[in-house]
């Protein structure tokens, strides 16, 4: 099964909840994979404290022209929407960090005078924190493209077992590529004002892919009942509830794992798990 | 004109309720909410809006069932993943291929292979920017549709627009809204800036990402300032965060404590200045005060381009 933690505004609570469900579902003797696709803010390891066992490169391909063979037909530069190779006169002029790998330069070339080299755009780390399995994707810093660093991340999500996703926040290209290909999505909101909008509207992408989905609620404190009745209008099922405490910020300060010392955050986790899959299997 | 981009790395340490207490604080500016999918800075300047246009971001393809030999050739060399044979049937095959809309990059390659012609590329409508009067002045802001495309390309028009507005009506200062992260929408929003204000949280989460937000500056070589937000939550990590910023030669600008006012704050609509003097709201004046003398001070770096201004 696989679990996206998803929200739209930042700072939710998808990483507390990922972790600590990975944690506590491990410690009931599932297969577990943690995959941080939170690429450009990885922050799964701080809690997770995974062994490392690889590292490589995270690469796209991008055009190299063969000068000698080149004609400056400019086709591949008529091609290219990314502007990541033009030809000007008597120069062909590429631009890597624009080039979104699609390969369609070479395909028109007429002369084969364009080949691909790998680009590094970020790094994938693979390792286990005790029983779990962890994956992670880190966007090189100046690099603009996530999501192909989300791809290699999903290229290794175990078949079996439980997959935990983190993904990035918001609803844009990031977000709907960590969600595509999902069996259900947590959605972790606050009920704040900000929270509420934010949460409207990654419903609203959300359902565009078409998977499953709930809503754990976190930091509830008095008042901002208005989420709750969002959520009652629009039929989405609150799976969790966490209230606002200073002790569980503090936790997760020091990157501890809250299931390990808040009295009764691994029942919640718990609690989450067996709400999630019961609207799974209906 | 001086431009102040405020963000984090981290989501959720508190950039849009920074943003909205500078509204209330400085004078003679423009506003610009650059978080454009996830955008909350209307909430509390609630807007009137002036303008409204819509955005296009990137073309898609579609294939033409009844033109669709299912060959394969567009899924074969599709490198995003976005073709399934799971399309409808025709007079000759009972299946065709299918582009989905939430994967296509709009590269135009399955396009090229088709020896069926079958492929159409549409530019569709990917959200709507938007200029509007607020009680703090102008505001320029965006919705991007959800799994809407291209957004460093919708931050990039939100901030050419509110300098324009600036210009117009002859304004000093720019300040953004950012989006958290440090991917495309981030680096289009920083481009040729005067100065980024990261915002901090003394977690070791917050603390690895403003590592990564400063690494980013520091790549494009734009000036930065920290405050920390949520200050007293963990005050080992708080003096860690000040003297990894000290190391770096970052300036700290200011301390804000841990206050339910915030919330408060967004419920009545308001910026945290707006609804009272406590220690919060304190410390945001002095926030303000010091990262704008920095900010009058500074000098202009950059060359104003992005990398994500041509998609």
């Amino acid at each position: 099964m696989r679990i996206v933690f998803a929200s739209g505004k930042g700072g939710t609570g998808k990483t507390i909840l990922a972790t600590n469900l990975a944690s506590v579902l491990a410690d009931q003797d599932y297969a577990v994979a943690y995959l941080d696709c939170d690429v450009e803010a990885p922050n799964g390891h701080i809690f997770l404290k995974p062994f490392i066992t690889s590292r490589e490169a995270v690469t796209i391909p991008v055009p190299e022209v063969d000068e000698v063979r080149c004609t400056r037909c400019g086709r591949c530069g008529d091609f290219c929407p990314s502007h990541a190779i033009v030809c000007l006169g008597n120069a062909v002029l590429t631009f890597p960090e624009l080039c979104h790998g699609c390969g369609g330069c070479t395909l028109v070339c007429p002369e084969k005078a364009i080949r691909e080299i790998p680009r590094a755009i970020g790094e994938l780390t693979r390792g286990a924190a005790g029983p779990i399995q962890f994956v992670e994707g880190r966007l090189q810093i100046g690099q603009p493209m996530s999501p192909p660093i989300i791809r290699a991340v999903k290229r290794h999500m175990p078949r079996a077992g439980i997959a935990i996703l983190d993904a990035p926040p918001g609803t844009a290209c990031p977000m709907m590529e960590t969600v595509r290909g999902a069996d259900f999505v947590v959605i972790v909101a606050e009920p704040t004002v900000f929270g509420l909008h934010d949460l409207t509207l990654a419903v609203d992408a959300i359902r565009k892919v078409g998977v499953p989905y709930g809503v754990a609620l976190n930091r509830v404190g008095p008042g901002g009942d208005g989420v709750e009745r969002y959520c009652a209008q629009a039929n989405i099922p609150i799976l969790l509830r966490i209230p606002e405490d200073r002790r569980i910020a503090e936790i997760y300060s020091r990157g501890d794992l809250a299931a390990r010392t808040f009295p009764g955050f691994e029942r919640w986790m718990s609690d989450l798990f067996g709400g999630l899959r019961a609207v799974v299997r209906s | 004109m001086k431009e102040l981009v405020v963000l984090s790395g981290k989501g959720g340490t508190g950039k849009t309720s920074l943003v909205a207490a500078f509204a209330a604080l400085a004078e003679r500016k423009v506003l610009a909410d650059c978080d454009v999918d996830a955008a909350d800075l209307h909430l509390i300047l609630t807007p009137r809006t002036l303008q409204v246009q819509e955005f296009q971001g990137r073309r898609r393809a579609r294939i033409v069932p009844d033109r669709c030999a299912g060959c394969g050739a567009c899924a074969e060399f599709c490198r995003f993943g976005a073709i399934a044979f799971d399309g409808p049937g025709n007079e000759a095959i009972g299946r065709t291929y299918r582009v989905d809309p939430l994967a296509c990059d709009g590269c135009g390659v399955c396009g090229h292979v088709c020896p069926s012609q079958a492929v159409e590329f549409s530019i569709g409508r990917d959200g709507e920017w938007y200029i509007s009067e607020t009680r703090h002045g102008p505001l320029v802001h965006a919705r991007l549709d959800p799994g809407g495309e291209n957004s460093g390309k919708l931050v990039t028009l939100v901030r050419q627009h509110a300098r324009a507005v600036a210009e117009e009506r002859d304004l000093d200062l720019l300040v953004v809204d950012g989006s958290p992260g440090i991917g495309c929408p981030v680096i289009a929003s920083v481009a040729g800036t005067d100065l980024v204000l990261g915002v901090a949280e003394p977690t070791l989460s917050g603390q690895h990402d403003l590592e990564r937000l400063a690494g980013l500056t520091a790549h494009f070589r734009i000036p930065m300032a920290v405050c920390l937000n949520r200050a007293d939550l963990n005050p080992e990590i708080a003096s860690a965060t000040e003297r990894w910023c000290q190391a770096r030669g970052i300036r700290l600008v200011g301390r804000i404590p841990y206050d339910p006012v915030f919330n408060q704050a967004q419920e009545q609509r308001k910026s945290v200045v707006e609804v009272g003097g406590g220690p919060a709201a304190r410390a945001l004046r002095d926030v303000w005060q010091a990262t704008h003398a920095m900010l009058t001070a500074g000098r202009r770096f950059g060359n104003g381009r992005t990398v994500c201004d041509s998609w």
